[in-house]
């Protein structure tokens, strides 16, 4: 009988990619609900996997004419253990063993009412900045890096004898030496052959003795080609590739004065978690210090920084204090990358904001490699925006601001934030 | 018999065994007479496997979100470890296609052989529904033709457009094959069930004689020939050939979820008797290798082991029950029937006249060639099936307090029992049965169903009225659907343009104007 045997694996196994796509646009909606509240309830440092998200069912359902409970229904069903005909059982709660067609039995427990799936990190992702067009983080250009490491560059001619590459060397030499002795080589053995003859025949001396000396002649040519010549020297050759320092330190600083609500956290939370995004995919290591001010400021970790609320003034200048105090002790700038961003409603004491300007410009900005400002205020500028504009000009490569109204201007102000102009 | 070496030891597989193994089996099957299609196996991975669940085991289909909502729904489970992925998947198409799943042990491999590639294979082969109603040969093509037609109807007509008309589809799938039907046996009883109603419904001919109807709606039935002259089972048959604004390549998409239905049709007819066939037969099969020397002793225990698995019931108040399975039920009533034939009692002889004590060979053949679930249930599901699987039915009346329990696996319920479980597995019976009925040709195009409600049984209201509204965007006139109870309108659904009204009691029955 004629039959085949087909090994299939190889053919990839994204088959059904079309319809997970046809699914997840159909219910783009729950989703990014889902998606948004599972953001929400996310550390910002956890936003490298993927989530289960759950739709009611009742929406994902395909719907059939079907019977429903009630009337006459009969049934049979196997492991009999004590009835005998006539008994009267009374109904089971929940209605199971009603039998035929009143939604399918689960073994679990549970998933009945919700349709439940994984979505992948990079789903999720798009999900969590769908309104935000997320463009390929990735790609962006990191700033300028200090540290450099040598790395393997092939070979060059000129070199420290430490360097020298003797393998590399000598095999030039060889062919070099091939090279060149090839044609005289050949022109002795064809002496050498004409002579043998010669000298079987044992006649035209001349001949022999002319031979002889154009023998000897050849062979002091050969002599003269050196075994090793300086052109023949290799060495390694190493070159400087930029090494970024792998390790950054982000600070997110947030007024939580009683201005802040809730919503202007969670849009602050959006940003800062699209900043450690961007961080994670260039550094190796990166470390968060949450700072968190009203009157005065104090290190928190993310759960506070967040969600607890504080009531009372504010006086931003604090915060910036902290932070250079933090940066002084824990983080040399030899070995961080430092990036910042500070995320308030632009309210402030009046006269602190110049202060604020003031330790920006001086001890901050010097060490930083980029510090944004997000004023989350959709009404008129405040008093901290203006004085921020005043240094704006001087620093544009590592000082950036901008105005966030609603969710949907988080990633354009990201965009813009983060976008390389070059140098 | 002498014995021969063994094709293979251990449990790791190769290509070069697993196509050792086919040639062997395919010479045992062939020793029983089992005629197949060419064998085409393929091994595929987890991932693979979901797959080819999403889109029903076909190797291509046309897209649809519903099937990535299948890829999903499996994968978390399989993920959670709620469901494990089935060995094998087996296409009936020519040649038959099987997938085999990478992780299986050489042994699972070569039960998996045996029960696809030639139980199922056979079955798909032989079995009056599938040489009826399906063409193996053309399948995959016509599956193709299907892909690239509502891909081009995507592009032409937007994938929006094109969705939720397979939607619409997909919502009365269920409703666009054709039923043949075997009129149940009548019994004395159901015999007097239909006269009365026969004359109650003579009575209401009367009954309707004397009321006070307008003289003139009578002048205009004999005006107009009634359409469809008479009810249509098949809707989305109907549908296609009658719906009145659909544009041609609505009609075409319409016809290629109806032609693919009809295809898995025999297929959801024959669940019981074709799993039950392909076990008894990689049992049988695998048997017949040991016998021969073939596969060692490991390699029977690991069998054993796999097969009692696959043909485990739960009983009914077990927490992993979740209905009667069609491996154990087959495979219990095929094996039965070779125990009958070649060791009858005198219970058989008196059960199964023409078969006690015949040629098994003949007799399974012949059962698997001229049944279907229904029927072969009704045939051969023997008292020693009934007793072993302990079964008994139980009739849940709404009106009332308790249910009860109408029969068990004693001699007055055996009858009962095998009519009742066969009528369990008669699709027309699982699903509301539900005609066209009346097509308004010369007022508002309306279309009516006509529900025809047997033991009091309801519709699923919520799903219905979501049904209805798909029926309306094919339709796009009014849908009515009425209910009927014991030949009268008790209740009647009106979708129109904007939602679904609920029409009950009196009016229900005139609601219609």
């Amino acid at each position: 009988m004629a039959f085949l045997i087909i090994d299939r694996r190889p053919n990839g196994k994204h088959k059904g990619a079309v319809n997970r796509q046809r699914f997840l646009r159909r219910y783009r909606k729950h989703i990014k609900e889902a998606v948004s509240d599972a953001a929400n309830k996310r550390s910002i440092t956890d936003t490298d996997r993927g989530d289960q998200v759950s739709i009611p069912r009742q929406d994902v359902s395909e719907p059939q004419f079907r019977h429903g409970k009630g009337g006459r229904q009969r049934q049979t069903l196997p492991g009999n253990k004590e009835f005998v005909t006539g008994d009267k059982i009374a109904r089971p709660v929940g209605g199971a063993g009603s039998g035929g067609s009143g939604g399918e039995p689960s073994n679990t427990g549970e998933g009945m009412d919700e349709f439940i799936f994984e979505l992948t990190q990079q789903e999720f992702l798009d999900f969590m900045f769908d309104d935000l067009e997320l463009p390929n983080l990735v790609k962006k250009q990191l700033k300028d890096t200090e540290a450099y490491k040598l790395i393997r560059g092939g070979y060059t001619s000129e070199g420290i004898p430490a360097r020298l590459n003797i393998t590399k060397s000598l095999r030039g030499a060889h062919a070099r030496r091939i090279a060149l002795s090839g044609a005289i080589r050949r022109q002795i053995t064809a002496l050498q052959e004409e002579l043998e003859t010669l000298e079987e025949q044992a006649e035209s001396e001349d001949r022999v003795r002319e031979i002889k000396t154009e023998l000897d002649r050849l062979e002091r040519r050969l002599n003269q080609i050196p075994f090793l010549d300086d052109f023949d020297l290799k060495y390694n050759n190493f070159i400087q590739q930029p090494l970024p320092t792998s390790s950054a330190v982000m600070f997110c600083l947030m007024d939580v004065s009683g201005s802040m609500t809730q919503d202007i956290k969670d849009l602050a939370k959006r940003f800062f978690i699209l900043l450690h995004l961007f961080l994670k995919r260039n550094y190796h290591k990166i470390e968060i210090v949450f700072i968190r001010h009203h009157t005065a400021a104090s290190e928190v970790d993310e759960e506070d920084f967040f969600y607890s609320r504080e009531t009372g003034g504010t006086v931003v200048s604090s915060a910036l204090k902290l932070m250079e105090q933090i940066v002084r002790e824990r983080y040399p700038t030899s070995d961080w990358n430092i990036y910042a961003a500070q995320a308030s409603d632009g309210e402030n004491w009046a006269d602190d904001s110049p202060q604020c300007r003031d330790l920006l410009e001086e001890s901050i900005l010097p060490k930083v490699q980029y510090f944004a400002y997000v004023e989350i205020n959709s009404g008129e500028d405040q008093a901290l925006w203006h004085a921020y504009e005043e240094i704006l000009e001087e620093y544009s490569h590592s000082f950036a601001m901008r105005k966030v109204a609603d969710p949907s201007d988080i990633f354009p102000v990201f965009h813009d934030l983060f976008e390389r102009k070059p140098a | 018999m002498k014995k021969r070496k063994p094709i293979a030891e251990g449990s790791e597989w190769t290509l070069e065994v697993l196509e050792a193994y086919e040639t062997e089996l395919a010479r045992v099957a062939e020793s029983y007479g089992l005629d197949t299609y060419p064998n085409q196996i393929e091994i595929i991975s987890a991932e693979q496997m979901m797959d080819a669940y999403s889109s029903t085991g076909m190797p291509v289909g046309y897209h649809h979100w519903s099937f990535g909502k299948q890829f999903l729904s499996t994968k978390q489970k399989y993920r959670r470890g709620h469901i494990g992925l089935a060995y094998e998947l087996v296409i009936n198409s020519n040649p038959c296609i099987t997938y085999l799943m990478e992780e299986n042990t050489l042994t699972l491999q070569a039960l998996v052989i045996a029960h696809a590639c030639f139980g199922h294979n056979s079955f798909f082969k032989g079995n009056y529904l599938f040489k009826t109603w399906t063409d193996a040969s053309a399948i995959v093509n016509y599956l193709l033709f299907a892909k690239n037609y509502i891909a081009e109807c995507e592009e032409r007509h937007g994938v929006e457009t094109t969705e939720s008309l397979l939607d619409s589809c997909h919502a009365l799938m269920n409703y666009g094959v054709d039923r043949f039907r075997r009129p149940a046996p009548i019994s004395a009883e159901d015999e007097k069930r239909r006269q009365h109603e026969r004359e109650e419904f003579l009575q209401a001919q009367v009954n309707d004689l004397w009321r006070t109807i307008p003289k003139k709606e009578e002048a205009k039935v004999e005006e107009w020939p009634r359409f469809p002259p008479e009810p249509q089972e098949n809707l989305l048959y109907f549908i296609e050939k009658n719906s009145p604004l659909l544009e041609p390549w609505e009609r075409e998409v319409v016809r290629i979820v109806r032609k693919i239905t009809q295809y898995f049709y025999p297929q959801r007819q024959t669940k019981v008797m074709n799993e039950g066939w392909a076990t008894f037969w990689h049992y049988t099969l695998l048997h017949t290798l040991y016998d021969e020397g073939l596969v060692t002793d490991g390699f029977m225990l690991e069998f054993l082991q796999s097969h009692t698995n696959a043909i485990f019931q739960p009983t009914f108040d077990s927490p992993y029950f979740n209905g009667i399975s069609p491996y154990t039920l087959g495979y219990a009533i095929f094996s039965d029937i070779r125990r009958l034939c070649e060791q009858p009692t005198d219970e058989d002889k008196q059960f199964f006249p023409n078969f006690a004590g015949s040629d098994w060979l003949d007799t399974v053949h012949h059962a698997m060639v001229n049944y279907k679930d229904e029927s072969f249930i009704l045939q051969f599901l023997s008292p020693k099936v009934i007793r072993d699987l302990k079964l008994f039915c139980i009739l849940d009346d709404d009106n009332e307090e308790k249910i009860e329990v109408t029969a068990i696996h004693d001699d007055s319920g055996y009858q009962r029992i095998r009519e009742e479980l066969a009528e369990q597995y008669n699709l027309s019976e699982q699903e509301p049965n539900i005609q066209v009925q009346e097509v308004d040709l010369r007022g508002d195009r309306s279309i009516t169903l006509r529900h025809l409600q047997h033991d009091r049984i309801p519709l699923a209201e919520d799903d219905a009225k979501e049904v209805m509204r798909h029926l309306h965007h094919l339709w796009r006139f009014d849908v009515h659907v009425e209910i009927m109870q014991e030949e009268l309108v008790t209740t009647r659904y009106i979708c129109d343009e904007e939602f679904v009204r609920i029409v009950t009691g009196e009016k229900a029955a005139e609601a219609k104007s």
